[in-house]
């Protein structure tokens, strides 16, 4: 069934799934009118996905170093574009997205635009030559273009920091949804989020976790989309609702308008559970001024051109032009999803303030909706909160608060939605977070063993032990990560966007300068990936012990001031110091041309 | 000019173009987000929000599309395109 065959058959196999999995969702959907309590839906999706990925992870087992890093370089354009989109899309993306929208609007709409504009970068600038050069790792390409163990070295370093920030995060969203899906302590469920992932990437490296993710990519769709465009039809707001919301968005404007946003005192906010926010930004007015958008829009896309796995996925395809073609697959299946956040947003928001809605609750007397049995159960699972704080007896704007990650998980409850759908949100939320969580461990682990061990420590390592230390890195990182994760130290959206930050810091420039700039030398490049590195970290650790920041540089763009230097530093070192030799110029010239070899062997 | 270089110079000019492109959707339109957001857009959406939603993300899914296709006449106009399918 694997191999060749396998890949001509994929449209099938996975139409199968594709069916299967919908026949799940309708079993699921039966069983709930039976009497199915709602706890045991919600285990059955977990566990019925999960194994599914496991399944899939055991089949894809290999012992060959090439579809160990790179999938045998034989996934077809499409299927790249899916499992590329399912690696990109994280537990945030997923959970927290359309809540970001919900709360702060235009100004969290840069996002939207940073994380679908840096794929442009991605294909014109990097994909293709990256996969002409022929590594299985972003520091092989680092490596083996300007030369040395040390640039290979700081590249690893770059791309260790970026990746592990971002992993914590997507280990904590397995856990955070595994721990209500299974109703077990979060301590106790991100272990099982990571054993989850590693059953996924141990056996068949990346070959295992491409067609694992092309699995997630599906269920979490499903999973995203049905609701939307449910709750859309449920409220009469249109059939298509990408189309057809612009009267709600008026509809909402005009409430916000009725409303008024009422400042809440000091002492009344003390009142609300932490992580909870009302509703205090205009929906669809701009917000934030055009610097504040454009700066967290560009350090999104020069982050999303840095992250090593993303990029790595590109390096699984059979050609360069297939790359390149890919590279518009992934956006598109991510656009399917990004495209709908907001109108989830919308749906949400409308749904639960507009009076004249059956499921409105602003104007409400306090009591009536504390006796509602949606509120209830957010409420207890400290995502909904109401207070009267003016005391009238009647619920305003002001006095309702909810937590980001509600909109996506409560609004199908709110809008009258079976359970079964609830439970399907809770798979795709999963999805999210493992399928991008096993592309991060991924990253770091085959950087580690690849260019560390192999590369640097032992070059006569045999394929066997080559990955046996592989797959021992594998696990230790990703108990590392669940470790940290455990600890809850940072929300799942700060870390995300940290990740592109250190990554634009360290890597941009030195990966585009590399196919670009034929003069780009090895000490400039590794000046570069530092001096990159250091200042935006240190520009962090600055502005979060209470620094001012300069050129409204926030925590959050931190990746604009360290690319910067990057940048200076990499072009006045290069140019201070001997110019490349003729074989790397060489080397250039080839990378710049798709046909004939690659740069390095099949087997390096 | 040797064929490499031309294939490179050609290569670069759809660069700059795409670049261009991307830069209007991802970053021109939004130095003045105010002001278009009062523009009526597609689907009756504002035009600034509209943009934030749909407008850009899809446009930048099509121009990809569109620098790939260009890519490969240029490759095969030179000759470096590589043999077989995708």
């Amino acid at each position: 069934m694997i191999k060749g065959n396998f890949i001509d058959n994929l449209p099938k196999v996975y139409g199968i799934y594709t069916g299967g999995f919908l026949g799940f969702i309708i079993i699921m959907a039966i069983g709930e009118q039976m009497g199915m309590t709602s706890k045991t839906i919600g285990i059955c999706f977990v566990a019925f996905t999960v194994a599914i990925y496991a399944i899939i992870g055991y089949l894809s087992r290999t012992a060959q170093a090439d579809a160990y890093y790179v999938a045998g370089r034989q996934v077809p354009t499409v299927f790249n574009g899916m499992a590329t989109a399912a690696d990109w899309m994280s537990g945030a993306s997923f959970v927290a997205m359309a809540g970001g929208i919900y709360f702060k609007g235009y100004g969290y709409m840069a996002l939207l635009v940073g994380w679908t504009g840096g794929y442009v970068l991605v294909a014109s600038l990097l994909a293709p030559y990256l996969r002409k050069f022929g590594c299985y790792t972003v520091p092989d390409f680092i490596g083996t273009r300007y030369g040395g163990n040390l640039s290979r070295f700081m590249a690893v370093v770059v791309l260790t920091v970026a990746s592990f920030t971002y992993v914590t995060a997507q280990i904590n969203a397995t856990g955070t949804i595994a721990s209500v899906a299974l109703d077990i302590p979060f301590q106790y469920a991100v272990y099982v989020g990571l054993i989850s992932i590693l059953l996924c990437s141990m056996l068949g490296g990346m070959r295992g976790v491409t067609w694992t993710q092309v699995a997630q990519y599906i269920v979490l769709i499903i999973a995203y989309l049905l609701p939307v465009f449910w709750i859309s039809n449920k409220m009469g707001a249109g059939f298509f609702p990408h189309f057809m919301l612009a009267d709600e968005v008026a509809r909402i404007g005009e409430l916000e308008q009725q409303f008024g946003f009422v400042a809440n005192s000091k002492e009344n906010l003390a009142m609300v559970p932490k992580g909870l926010a009302g509703i205090t930004k205009a929906h669809s007015a701009v917000n934030a001024t055009p610097w504040a958008f454009i700066s967290l829009a560009l350090a999104m896309m020069m982050g999303t051109a840095s992250l090593p796995h993303v990029m790595m996925r590109y390096f699984t395809t059979p050609s360069v032009k297939a790359a390149r073609k890919s590279v518009g697959w992934s956006l598109f299946f991510i656009f399917l999803l990004y495209s709908s956040a907001p109108m989830l947003a919308t749906l949400s928001k409308l749904s639960l303030i507009d009076p004249s809605l059956p499921t409105g609750i602003i104007g409400k007397s306090i009591a009536e909706v504390q006796s509602i049995d949606w509120y209830q159960n957010w409420n207890q699972a400290n995502l909904m909160f109401v207070s009267d704080f003016n005391g009238n007896g009647t619920l305003e704007l002001n006095e309702f608060f909810m937590g980001g990650k509600a909109v996506v998980l409560a609004t199908p409850e709110i809008a009258g939605l079976p359970y079964v759908i609830s439970g399907l949100v809770a798979a795709g939320g999963m999805a999210a977070a493992m399928s991008t969580a096993d592309g991060l461990v991924l990253a770091i682990a085959n950087a580690i063993s690849h260019d560390v061990y192999y590369k640097i420590i032992d070059p006569k390592a045999e394929t066997a032990k080559r990955l046996v230390v592989a797959r021992v890195l594998l696990v230790v990182i990703g108990f590392a990560g669940a470790t940290i994760a455990a600890l809850e130290i940072q929300g799942i959206l700060g870390s995300v966007i940290w990740a592109f930050d250190f990554a634009m810091s360290g890597l941009f420039f030195p990966l585009v300068l590399g196919v670009w700039w034929k003069r780009a030398n090895k000490e400039g490049a590794i000046a570069g990936m530092f001096l990159g590195l250091v200042s935006g970290a240190a520009y962090l650790v600055w502005v979060r012990s209470g620094g001012s920041g300069f050129l409204g540089i926030t925590q959050l763009t931190f990746g604009i001031f360290g690319s910067a230097v990057s940048l200076v530093a990499m072009v006045v070192v290069s140019l201070m110091t001997q110019a490349p030799n003729a074989a790397t110029q060489r080397m250039v010239d080839e990378v710049r041309v798709p046909s004939g070899k690659s740069i390095l062997g099949k087997q390096h | 000019m040797s064929k490499q270089e031309q294939h490179w110079e050609k290569s670069k000019g759809l660069l700059f173009m795409t670049l261009a492109i991307w830069f209007v959707f991802s970053i021109g339109i939004f130095l003045f987000g105010a002001e278009m957001n009062e523009v009526g857009g597609p689907f009756g959406y504002p035009l600034t929000y509209w943009f934030t939603c749909q407008g850009s993300l899809g446009i930048f899914v099509i121009l990809i599309f569109w620098f790939a296709n260009r890519q490969e006449k240029i490759d095969e106009e030179f000759g470096f395109s590589e043999r077989g399918d995708d």
